[in-house]
């Protein structure tokens, strides 16, 4: 996927000007996952809770501090029950081992549940190009693969499009009559990729977990399409990344109960389905090639450094439900895979710091994400890490710096700064005039254009007045 | 009881009258206020634009002239978590330094939760006529666990009826430089804010830092409302609303 990131406030402007979008977003933030996954913790018991996210953070830290290890012994575990575990380095290099498997077996059709690395590699362009047809099977996904358009939240692609907006897509690329019951539109899209189902090729699901001990991938969803994904096609291709490995079913199940309730407020999703190797001889069904493609792609770069706490993301999307930007301007305005707070860290830190300077900052710090993880990842923290790697390396605009540092220079000499800042108290005093507001403030355009800034009451400060005030007795 | 007053630099020039109601319930808890007269910034400007060396420089101040301070305690949730939470992260590397970081951080509290948890029992003899809702800031409330304390002590406000609003949790788009870098963004939270501050029917919002005050009460006057009234927690408690 092309990456955008750069353009994160003209976008988030875009956004905040869509009326459609804002009624498509308050609908999802007054009804949507918060409140869900608020109920569930409720009913699970808030400190039983957050025992339990210590526990998914210890599990996630245990896995990433032999990182190399429980991959390695992933992959014999794998192998053992024959599975073909194969590594990429790039999200080139992922598309090129698809591509190759695809040939390998003759591949025309290729049916997909949802996965966001395949979105991170553009796995779809790259299987148009050689001339195999991918089709999303998600319904978000398969909604957006019609709009030709990219996911704007991890677990629900498509909540910035309304029921209308969807009736009038399934109209115009379906050819059929015009439908607003959801139930009557979901049967159609089913109708639709059922045949798909059945003539497909080749299975391409991502993995939220890979098991260590026991060589299997795990997938948590809820419509049911995963299961069929994996199983119904002759091949079968998970397509995740190289963190997402954990050392044993004990451990899915505590990062299970996490993940769920974190996500969607559900104490567990529709479907679980783990596949350990293809079908063997007292099988059935369920493909009889199977493969895993573990992607690197900039994530061991972040072991052992700052970031490193980012890799115990479980892709459960509550940072970005509980993220009032996020909230505010949508998930597209962040230009790339991931949104909202986890988007923030891991844009930069996967394309480049420089190709996403506005992430890191367009956040308050507020800290209503960290205190959502359920694998405790202090967002705020790492993103102000990132701001400082951009302070270190240059990145940030040269009038920014001074002003921070002229501020931070006056503050360290008392004498100027009382005089600095009485002059200043007293100006904004005056500019606040009869009501006390000031409507232009200069040098903070920015605040001004959507609100008053309040001038000082007295126009002398504390340490003035202070020094003033009349002694007791 | 020696008492430490950081009155913050957003108080010292925008609101003294804020610093002047801390001091006057800390004196009335019966503390001797200590008021460092070369007192400026925490050094949150430069810490959360990435710039650690002005912040390292302004907390190494702060340090030294709070250093023989019992308790220090600040009417900002925000500041009062830049010198608990973030100090010892800001000499990450120098071990002395972040010691004595630690040491002023762990005496170091935000006003109310001074007054509910250090100081005896605290009078409030103030009185206030009408409801008030009140607004949760966001590093007071997720960095230092105030929640309840503001409100124990608005309870016993004469008058003061505290209704709560929807969402009092929710930022409410200040974020220090992110409310000019990311103005329209900033402003459309506080509207949301707004909104839900009208909505409680509160004839006054109330809180813990003067930031997040700026930011509402200039979103409430542009939006058009010219009576709810933006109270620090601190001018209430002392009857000086």
């Amino acid at each position: 996927m092309r990456a955008q990131s750069m353009h994160f406030k003209p976008r988030a402007a875009a956004a905040l000007g869509n009326p459609t979008l804002q009624s498509n977003l308050e609908k999802f933030n007054s009804t949507g996952f918060t409140a869900l996954r608020a109920k569930a913790v409720a009913e699970f018991g808030p400190e039983l809770f957050e025992k339990l996210r210590g526990e998914g953070a210890a599990i996630r830290d245990r896995a990433l501090a032999n990182l190399d290890a429980w991959i390695e012994r992933f992959e014999s575990e794998a192998a053992r029950r024959g599975a073909t575990v194969l590594f990429a380095e790039t999200r080139d290099e992922a598309c090129e081992l698809l591509l190759d498997i695809g040939r390998r077996h003759g591949v025309k059709k290729v049916i997909k549940s949802k996965s966001m690395l395949s979105e991170e590699a553009g796995v779809n362009e790259a299987l148009e190009a050689a001339g195999v047809t991918p089709v999303e099977t998600d319904l978000g996904e398969y909604i957006l693969q019609l709009a030709g358009e990219p996911p704007s939240h991890i677990i629900a692609p498509a909540l910035h499009k309304n029921k209308g907006e969807v009736a009038d897509l399934f109209e115009s690329r379906h050819g059929t009559p015009r439908k607003t019951d959801i139930p009557l539109m979901t049967r159609e899209a089913r109708d639709v990729l059922r045949g798909h189902f059945l003539s497909a090729d080749l299975g391409l699901s991502g993995g939220n977990f890979l098991i260590a001990e026991s060589g299997s991938g795990v997938i948590v969803t809820n419509e049911g399409n995963g299961r069929m994904v994996t199983t119904l096609p002759r091949v079968h291709v998970c397509l995740t990344g190289i963190e997402k490995v954990i050392p044993t079913l004990e451990d899915f199940s505590t990062l299970l109960r996490l993940l769920t309730r974190s996500a969607t407020g559900q104490p567990i999703s529709n479907y679980v389905s783990m596949f350990t190797g293809p079908r063997g001889a007292p099988d059935r069904d369920g493909p009889e090639n199977m493969y895993f493609i573990l992607v690197d792609a900039g994530r061991t770069s972040l072991v052992g450094g700052k970031m490193q706490e980012m890799l115990r993301c479980i892709r459960c999307g509550a940072c970005m439900n509980h993220c009032p930007v996020y909230r505010a301007v949508g998930g597209h305005s962040y230009g790339w895979v991931y949104p909202g707070p986890m988007g923030s860290v891991l844009t930069p830190s996967y394309i480049g710091l420089e190709n996403a300077l506005d992430l890191p900052h367009a956040a308050t710090l507020c800290g209503a994400c960290s205190v959502a993880c359920p694998v405790k990842i202090p967002l705020p923290e790492l993103l102000r890490e990132l701001r400082e790697q951009q302070v270190d390396r240059g990145l940030r605009p040269g009038r920014e710096i001074a002003a921070i540092r002229l501020w931070s220079w006056t503050a360290q000499h008392p004498r100027l700064y009382a005089l600095a800042t009485a002059v200043v108290a007293r100006c904004l005093r005056l500019l606040g005039g009869r009501r006390g507001l000031i409507r232009r403030l200069p040098f903070g355009s920015g605040w001004t254009q959507g609100r008053f800034f309040p001038a000082p009451k007295s126009g002398r400060t504390f340490r003035a007045l202070y020094a003033a005030r009349p002694r007791k007795r | 009881m020696r008492v430490g007053l950081f009155v913050t630099c957003l108080v010292d020039l925008m609101r003294p009258s804020i610093g002047f109601a801390a001091l006057k319930l800390l004196e009335d808890a019966g503390c001797e206020v200590v008021v460092p007269a070369t007192q400026t910034c925490c050094g949150q400007p430069g810490w959360n634009s990435g710039d650690r060396r002005s912040a390292r420089e302004l907390a190494e101040k702060l340090i030294a002239e709070f250093e023989d301070c019992p308790h220090v305690v600040v009417p900002s949730g925000s500041c009062a978590g830049m010198l608990r939470v973030h100090f010892p992260e800001v000499f990450a590397g120098e071990p002395g330094m972040r010691a004595r970081a630690e040491r002023l951080g762990a005496r170091t509290y935000e006003l109310t939760e001074f007054l509910t948890k250090v100081a005896h029992r605290p009078k409030v003899s103030a009185s206030f006529e009408g409801t008030a809702t009140y607004h949760d800031s966001c590093s007071g409330l997720r960095e230092l666990g105030v929640k309840a304390g503001p409100r124990q002590l608005l309870a016993r406000v004469s008058g003061l009826k505290l209704v709560e609003m929807q969402e009092c949790e929710t930022c409410c788009g200040f974020g220090g430089t992110f409310s000019i870098k990311y103005g329209e963004i900033s402003a459309e939270m506080a509207e949301r804010k707004c909104a839900h501050i009208a909505a409680s029917g509160a004839q006054a919002v109330v809180l813990g830092d003067l930031g997040c005050m700026l930011n509402i009460e200039g979103r409430l006057r542009r939006r058009g409302d010219t009576k709810t009234r933006v109270l620090h927690v601190a001018e209430v408690l002392a009857g000086e609303s």
